[in-house]
């Protein structure tokens, strides 16, 4: 080791606080997005916990709607949505591309403060009485009917947004603009292109829902109507607005996490990805052909026919270039050298759990299916399956795979397979069995519910608690191995990219030289040997 | 009906059936790529794994293109199909069958009002004979609810400020669940109810067994006087209103030159909004109803304008 | 005079103009849908309520709208004139031009208060004290939620606008500018402009509806 690493340059508080460097600011959002989950995840286990008996007997009708919405909201926006664009990626990108930092190092700065002012505004309106609304924040009821704090949750989420669309706006601008010397777009590792796909949507479809959140909470405030009948508004409209970003928000939170398991199956294979570009041209589609599937969300809102049948139409379309990535993936497999070090075993979780998710999106892409199990738990599991199962697992998978190269120090890595199979186990136990209560026709939000679905209640019940457990273990082992895991060498995993050609933890600067990107990413020879992409 | 660890929930109308087909046809076709895409990442997975030397690793497959076209087109194929099947039954949903007997619904937080046109009213409950299609018109006094009607496989949003429709023809008596399935505040989950299906005779009976004041249609004539209605599109009116006779599903010119069908929705709309599509040939003078009827009247209204229609149509 | 460095993430002054104008182009598109939810939301109505949407629209004050959109256009005319000025090392004549334009935007909020203030005068302000009658008063209500949305996102984006002018002015004052390093006032130029663009989507949807004879 020589020299000092971006963690030792300086020390004091101000040094964190006030740092442009990207790779700080990743910490700093670590920090914070850790800090939501676990806030959510109790949200999480106080509903599991309640809909164990069929009563409510735990909490009343107005906590657990309560529970259920600040589980959504926390989880949506202060997790889901930054967790590896702004983690992973702000710490990633520029050393990926071979750059010292991000285009704009104090709007990074400036993001984490407005996502950090955004998640403590939201959480003081659950402290001060909470929000009953549900995420989607439906109006009128949100508007007009609802008791709660409405006006305080909203307001937290548009801080967060503008800290989306500047995170967003910085990919888009540093992968134009400050690639090294030789590194061509189809040179670019695929977690690029899945991050600038992600970059497009969140520039471009959260200034909607800001917009559509001032006017819910200006309708809330002078009583104006713009989303109440009874004043002449349309309530339609409003989900209109809504889905228009919510539903491409889908893809901004599972993208990330297919661009994180492109490259785990890649150096785990010891292989370049199967159909290179076809995968990094389906994020593209994927964000495209994304915003024109919202109304697949109100098939039975009232929406026309016609609107029905084009929605429905383009949801099988965008399930195209996930359905490729799913191929792809696997056959990169085919005639590699494949390990299961700790992220391999959660890039194969994600290709199963996703693959679970993207099928059963296919039901309620599907009409007459989707009027039967629209607003039933059946669409709980599914987007579970993906936004849990796919994006969550994708983010422990890239958590530990870049764990050496962001702290120095190796993770244990038999806790780490252990606690990725407990994940995958825990998982589907808590969620397979809510397709069946949505096939059942168990309708969603329910504090009680009919008796004769206790079974598979205890049951998904029982899988959350296993799942609780499993993710804290990452909690435990991975604080361990900071004060007492083994060193890490500059590329534990022998890989390809960029940021395994400098130093673990990187130095202020990123590099000592600049490099010059050679070759394509992920060549290995046929014995699986690495070859660096600027060797 | 309720087995230890139940797993299937019976459809019990031919619409259902249908739905149920289209499961069969999803998750046949879900299982067959999801037991494909297993076995092969568990084949390459395990056959291919790092310590064994001995696997074949030679000619690894290169050109892509052909693949990659061969399995996009087959994908978009087979979604192609469960499009379409999807998409006609969807379109079922909308084409309730002529003569089908209508109910208002009328939702609230948190409870299901019924109004039949003979007047009878419940709560929480809906009667309906067996083998009859049934046209339910719904709508909301308050937020969004969701009308839903697991064994029978079809839900609606029942909105605030406009009507929805569901139809349904039940195939065999017996109790079924109803749930709200839009989430609509504190006691969403206390908005359930139950559709009886009844035998005729036994549906004919429980009819007459309801307290009345006059069918539906009469109870609206009441408020038509009661509101000032009749002031204007009465017959020997002083103001010129156009008549209500014979309107109610004939096509309807506007000033603007469209022409609209009068159907529930569209006398609903003349009523709360009448400015928004004036009848050719008329002054829009008609003052809104808007927040002075309640939903409950609003049905009775609409159902008197239709039966004026059901009049003149019977000479 | 110091010669411009380019800051540490960027290898020549080159790279980080392209990144400077790459990164307000794409903040810009993030605008666009901001005002473009807002647009979409209105249009939705105007088809949903054309009289009332008619009606509202000549209770706006057109004089001053038109007035404002004439100084708003004038202003842009200075701006673009300021950044291909400033390149030939006049900094002087460009901070006149800049300064100018900053004034004229001050007068656009200027006259956009005292319309404001008549609108107050009329009771046409929705949540504060709306009182009018009539069988469109609902659309007319709706008409003018959106107007104060519409309009004051538009002002609070033109006095920030006003500081950034002022600011640049005072730098290209300086002489801080030249052919090589003039990112900051083409950054800011493009952003005045859209400003200005916008200005002109909503004057034709808030003044001009139902003014045809």
């Amino acid at each position: 080791m020589s020299g000092k690493n971006y963690l030792t340059v300086k020390y004091s508080l101000r040094s964190w606080f006030f740092t442009t460097d990207h790779k700080r600011v990743a910490i700093l959002y670590f920090a914070g997005i850790t800090l939501f989950f676990f806030i959510g995840g109790a949200a999480a286990t106080m509903i599991r916990l309640e809909l164990a008996t069929p009563q409510g007997d735990l909490v009343s009708s107005d906590v657990y709607n309560r529970l259920f919405t600040m589980h959504g909201v926390i989880m949506v926006w202060f997790f889901l949505i930054p967790s590896i664009p702004a983690t992973l990626g702000n710490f990633i990108v520029p050393l990926m591309i071979g750059a010292r930092d991000l285009a704009f190092p104090r709007l990074n700065i400036t993001s984490w403060y407005l996502f950090m002012a955004g998640g403590l505004t939201t959480l003081y309106a659950v402290f001060v009485g909470g929000i009953d609304t549900g995420w989607t924040f439906y109006t009128p009821f949100s508007t007009m009917y609802s008791n709660s704090h409405v006006v305080l949750a909203v307001t937290g989420v548009f801080i967060a947004g503008f800290s989306s669309i500047l995170t967003g706006l910085n990919f888009i601008v540093t992968i134009h603009r400050l690639r090294a010397p030789g590194l061509t777009w189809y040179r670019l590792p695929l977690f690029l292109w899945s991050l600038y796909a992600t970059s497009v949507i969140l520039v471009l479809a959260t200034p909607v829902l800001a917009m559509t959140l001032l006017l819910v909470a200006l309708d809330r405030f002078a009583g104006i109507g713009i989303f109440d009948p009874a004043r002449g508004g349309d309530p339609l409209l409003f989900q209109h607005l809504f889905w228009f970003y919510s539903h491409p928000a889908v893809y901004i939170m599972i993208l990330p996490g297919m661009g994180v398991v492109s490259e785990l199956v890649a150096v785990y294979s010891r292989k370049a990805v199967f159909g290179y570009k076809f995968v990094a041209w389906s994020a593209i589609a994927i964000a495209v052909v994304g915003f024109f599937v919202w109304g697949h969300h109100m098939f039975v809102s009232g929406q026309s026919v016609f609107a029905g049948l084009m929605f429905s139409f383009m949801s099988f379309v965008v399930a195209v270039p996930s359905a490729i990535k799913v191929f792809n993936w696997t056959a990169t497999l085919h005639k590699g050298w494949v390990s299961f070090d700790a992220p391999m075993l959660y890039a194969l979780a994600f290709i199963g759990l996703f693959t679970i998710g993207g099928l059963t999106g296919l039901f309620l892409a599907c009409l007459a299916y989707d009027v039967y199990v629209t607003d039933t738990y059946f669409v709980v599991a599914h987007f579970h399956y993906i936004m849990v199962g796919g994006m969550v697992t994708a983010y422990f998978g890239g958590m530990h795979y870049w764990w050496p190269k962001i702290t120095g120090r190796m993770y244990p890595e038999y806790w780490a397979r252990a606690a990725a199979i407990l994940i995958f186990f825990g998982f589907n136990m808590t969620f397979f069995p809510q397709f069946i209560l949505g096939i059942l026709g168990m309708p969603r939000r329910y504090h009680t519910y009919p008796p004769e679905f206790q079974v598979w209640h205890v049951m998904s019940s029982v899988g959350a608690s296993v799942l609780a457990v499993a993710y804290l273990l990452p909690l435990f082992y991975l604080g361990w191995s900071l004060f007492f895991g083994r060193r890490a060498p500059a590329n534990p995993w022998r890989a390809t990219g960029l940021e395994w050609q400098t130093p673990s933890p990187p130095p202020e600067h990123n590099f000592e030289e600049p490099p010059v990107v050679t070759r394509e990413p992920y060549h290995y020879t046929i014995t699986g040997e690495a070859v660096p992409q600027n060797a | 009906m309720s087995t230890w660890i139940p797993l299937w929930l019976p459809g019990e109308t031919d619409h259902a059936r249908a739905v149920d087909l289209l499961f069969a046809g999803l998750l046949v076709s879900a299982f067959l790529v999801l037991a494909l895409l297993f076995f092969l990442l568990l084949r390459f997975a395990i056959h291919y794994r790092a310590g064994n030397a001995n696997a074949d690793r030679d000619h690894r497959v290169k050109k892509s293109w052909t693949i990659e076209t061969a399995w996009t087109v087959a994908t978009f194929v087979a979604f192609l199909a469960l499009f379409f099947w999807g998409a006609k039954l969807y379109l079922d949903l909308y084409a309730p069958p002529k003569g089908a007997a209508v109910v208002y619904i009328v939702a609230k937080q948190w409870m299901w009002k019924a109004q039949h046109l003979g007047g009878q009213r419940e709560i929480n409950e809906l009667h309906v004979p067996v083998g009859r299609a049934v046209r339910l018109i719904m709508s909301s006094q308050d937020v969004i609810h969701s009308f839903f009607i697991p064994a029978f496989r079809i839900k609606h949003d029942v909105l605030p400020g406009t009507s929805e429709e569901l139809w349904f023809r039940p195939r065999k008596a017996g109790v079924f669940q109803l749930f709200c399935a839009e989430y609509c505040g504190t006691d969403h989950s206390r908005m359930t109810g139950r559709i009886v299906v009844m035998q005729e005779p036994a549906f004919e009976r429980w009819l007459s067994r309801q307290d009345v004041t006059g069918t539906l249609a009469a109870q609206g004539g009441k408020l038509f006087r009661q509101f000032g209605c009749s002031g204007c599109h009465g017959n020997s009116a002083a103001v010129r209103a156009p008549p209500l006779e014979g309107l109610y599903g004939k096509p309807v010119p506007l000033s603007d030159g469209r022409i609209e069908i009068a159907d529930e929705r569209y006398i609903r709309d003349s009523i709360l909004q009448p400015r928004k599509d004036v009848a050719a040939g008329y002054q829009p003078l008609m003052p809104s109803f808007e927040g002075k009827i309640s939903e409950d009247e609003l049905v009775a209204l609409v159902a008197y304008i239709k039966s004026l229609a059901v009049a003149e149509n019977k000479p | 005079m110091p010669e411009a460095h380019p800051a540490f993430q960027f290898v020549d002054l080159r790279q980080q103009h392209d990144v400077a104008q790459l990164g307000m182009w794409v903040f810009l598109a993030t605008e666009v849908l901001f005002f473009g939810g807002l647009i979409l939301a209105y249009s939705a109505y105007r088809i949903g309520y054309p009289e009332g949407f008619a009606e509202a629209a000549r209770h706006t004050k057109i004089v001053i709208g038109a007035s404002n959109t004439a100084i708003l256009l004038t202003s842009s005319f200075l701006v673009a004139w300021a950044v291909l000025i400033v390149r030939l090392r006049e900094g002087r004549i460009a901070a006149l031009l800049l300064w100018g334009a900053a004034a004229l935007g001050v007068i656009f909020l200027v006259l956009k208060g005292v319309e404001y203030s008549e609108e107050y005068r009329e009771h046409l302000i929705p949540g504060l004290n709306f009182a009018l009658d009539g069988p469109n008063a609902g659309a007319i209500k709706l008409f003018f939620a959106f107007y104060f949305v519409a309009t004051g996102l538009h002002a609070v984006h033109v006095a920030v606008g006003i500081v950034v002018l002022v600011v640049i002015g005072i730098r290209a004052r300086q002489d801080a500018y030249s052919d090589r390093y003039h990112s900051p006032i083409t950054v800011a130029g493009l952003y005045w402009h859209f400003v200005d663009i916008v200005w002109i989507f909503l004057f034709a949807l808030i003044y001009l509806p139902g003014r045809a004879p």
